[in-house]
């Protein structure tokens, strides 16, 4: 085990000129020892470059990996000493599942009775005893992942375990149960684990620590509460959360905050402090934080009601003000008006964000 | 009861018409001939299986099995390891992988008599490039002399000429595997000869059995390279089966032990393609179907 420092950035090309030609715009970041962490993002932001990074799949094309304080840029993932689960289930066709489990070991030369003893704990843990002297090709892709996840768990002393997308190809029911699995497993052994996903719910459930990628950069890292409810960037708001956060052109003007044609009045002082400095800004407020109002209200928009849809638990109310959208997410009680009428939904409250070029204005 | 649709063998009748003017009738003239003896045009005797029999107890034709079984399997024991090796060695990505592709594909794409031609020069002492050197060398190199010389010529030539189907086959069976696999096996610190052995090899097994079933029934029906570098000497050292029936045949004019002999290696190829057939086959549905190429 050991804390991980990222200080690198990465491009297929040979010279690099806009930040476009960027895989993986420079970075750093250290994943401290024992943590669970997610990178999420979109398909093709980055993340699984950054995790070949990690692993040493990939070298960077510039800047540096230290593992402990130890500079391992040039080093292959084998003296890493890192294991790597795939987004696709890879078994060796001609071993049965045991001895699939026990390759990693094997190469790295534990004593044979020690290896039995890690093969019987992982399959268990994942419950493959049963099939542990079956032929893995034989086996359905689930159980195949699951393989793979084993090989990723069996040697104890690795000094990371990463996850890259590892439960695309497994069953709903299945899903939860290994994330659950995961977790614990990362509870018990203190394992410093990887987790690369484009699902929310998977990122904010696994890990301890969230890094948002988007299109090659880390846009924010924190905790799921801190994703959520301060967003640090209006790409976050809108990528985790369903549905995203609702963002409505504003500005400051005498002394409070303006939305098209209707005054909002002002947030807490030092806020306001902020948001007075410069004229426009970008006003967020996630669905579940908009409530309906009294028409006429301090803080609240008329919105006409373009679609109300029954979600189970919630009512989803999609409408617009002066053409710009806005979702709430209401009680299934809350006495929503019909479509085609107005609402006043209060969008400034104590969980409403700003931001300024994209930034949150703290 | 059901209808009986009868245009449907109207529909058949061409195919009918094309297998039997291709393979049935022809098949039936060597039939018909395997049962007399043809003394002249006009002469002829039916004999029953007698033919069958004393070609069966052929001593010549005996050693010529034999040499023939010999020739195949020094083919395979080659020409799959080296194929598979050339495959290996092979550029997977860029201009030099096209390049090495054409250069390796080249000997396949010369006719059986030029190959046969090509070599009967290269392996002239006087003139020849392999037979100049070897002598110049201190080698008593003569292959229209030497038994030995001629056979290994002969086995050379073969490799040269089809070792490349054998690592173009290898080559399209190791591009279609995922790169994820060579990942896995850096991180589960797998050695080269591990890749080779678990990853590779299983991988490759498919386009492996074609290309031993390809090579297989080629060099044992081998004909035009032979005749035309050695002729199926000195002696007989390099008279294969169908180098014999020819001599029978068209030389002698033995039609009858000739047509006999001709179904004879008719159904010995005919049982080998069947238990070739059924282990591919075996081989084949003995697994589920590999998830990992559809996502690939």
């Amino acid at each position: 085990m050991a804390s991980i420092e990222l200080d690198l950035s990465h491009s297929y090309v040979a010279q690099p000129a806009t930040e476009d030609d960027y895989a993986l715009l420079p970075l750093q970041y250290t994943f401290r020892n024992g943590g669970a962490y997610a990178l999420l993002g979109p398909s093709g932001c980055g993340k699984t470059t950054l995790l070949n990074c990690v692993s040493g799949l990939l070298r960077p094309s510039a800047g540096h990996v230290r593992f402990d304080g130890q500079d391992v840029t040039a080093h292959t993932p084998q003296r890493r000493n890192i294991a790597q689960v795939f987004q696709f289930p890879v078994v060796y066709d001609t071993m049965t599942v045991a001895q699939n489990l026990a390759f990693p070991l094997r190469n790295w030369g534990i004593a044979p009775d020690r290896v039995r003893e890690r093969v019987g704990r992982v399959a268990e843990m994942l419950e493959l005893s049963s099939v542990l002297d079956r032929r893995a090709r034989n086996l359905s892709a689930d159980a195949k992942q699951k393989i793979s996840l084993g090989r990723g768990l069996v040697r104890n002393d690795v000094s990371a375990v990463l996850f890259d997308e590892p439960l695309t190809v497994i069953d709903p029911h299945l899903k939860w149960e290994l994330r659950r699995k995961l977790k614990e497993i990362h509870q018990e052994f203190k394992l410093t684990l990887i987790y690369v996903t484009h699902d929310q719910t998977e990122a904010l459930t696994f890990a301890d620590q969230v890094v948002v990628m988007s299109r090659g950069k880390v846009v924010q890292v924190g905790t799921p509460d801190d994703l959520f409810l301060l967003p640090g960037h209006t790409f976050v708001g809108h990528f985790i959360g369903s549905p995203g956060m609702n963002f409505l052109p504003a500005r400051w003007q005498d002394g409070g905050v303006q939305v098209g044609s209707r005054r909002l009045g002002s947030p807490a002082p030092e806020l306001a402090h902020r948001l007075a400095e410069g004229g426009a800004f970008t006003l967020g407020v996630r669905p579940e934080f908009v409530g309906l109002a009294q028409a006429e209200a301090m803080g609240a928009l008329p919105v006409s009601v373009a679609r109300l849809q029954d979600v189970g638990t919630y009512l989803l109310l999609t409408g617009a003000f002066e053409g710009h959208a806005i979702k709430a997410r209401l009680p299934l009680d809350a006495g929503a008006p019909p479509v085609g009428a107005t609402a006043w939904l209060s969008v400034l409250n104590a969980h409403t964000c700003f931001y300024r070029d994209e930034e949150l204005i703290r | 009861m059901k209808p009986v649709n009868q245009k449907a063998w109207l529909l058949i009748l061409p195919v009918v018409v094309c297998v039997a003017f291709s393979a049935i009738l022809p098949l039936m003239t060597i039939v018909n001939y395997s049962v007399q003896d043809i003394i002249s045009p006009e002469r002829r005797v039916f004999v029953g299986t007698e033919w069958f029999a004393s070609v069966l107890q052929d001593e010549e034709l005996h050693n010529a099995l034999w040499r023939q079984v010999g020739f195949s399997l020094a083919v395979l024991l080659v020409e799959i390891p080296l194929g598979i090796l050339l495959a290996i060695c092979m550029p997977a990505h860029g201009w030099r992988a096209s390049a090495v592709l054409v250069v390796v594909a080249l000997s396949l794409l010369i006719p059986w008599n030029v190959v046969g031609t090509i070599w009967q020069v290269f392996g002239r002492t006087d003139i020849g490039l392999l037979g100049a050197t070897l002598s110049w060398m201190g080698f008593d190199y003569n292959y229209t002399g030497d038994d030995v010389d001629a056979w290994l010529t002969v086995l050379v030539m073969d490799v040269w000429h089809w070792t490349p189907l054998v690592a173009l086959l290898c080559y399209a069976g190791l591009r279609a595997i995922p790169q994820a696999y060579y990942q896995a096996a850096r991180i589960d610190g797998a050695s080269r000869m591990a890749v080779f052995r678990y990853i590779e090899l299983p991988k490759m097994r498919g386009v492996l059995m074609i290309a031993v079933l390809l090579r297989f029934m080629d060099s044992f029906m081998i004909y035009t390279e032979p005749f035309v570098l050695t002729g199926g000497g000195p002696g007989n050292a390099t008279t294969f089966l169908s180098q014999y029936l020819t001599t029978k045949a068209v030389g002698q004019f033995d039609l009858g032990p000739a047509a006999a002999f001709s179904i004879i290696y008719f159904l010995i190829i005919l049982l080998l393609c069947f238990i070739l057939y059924n282990w591919i086959q075996r081989a084949g549905t003995s697994g589920a179907p590999d998830e990992e190429n559809v996502h690939a």
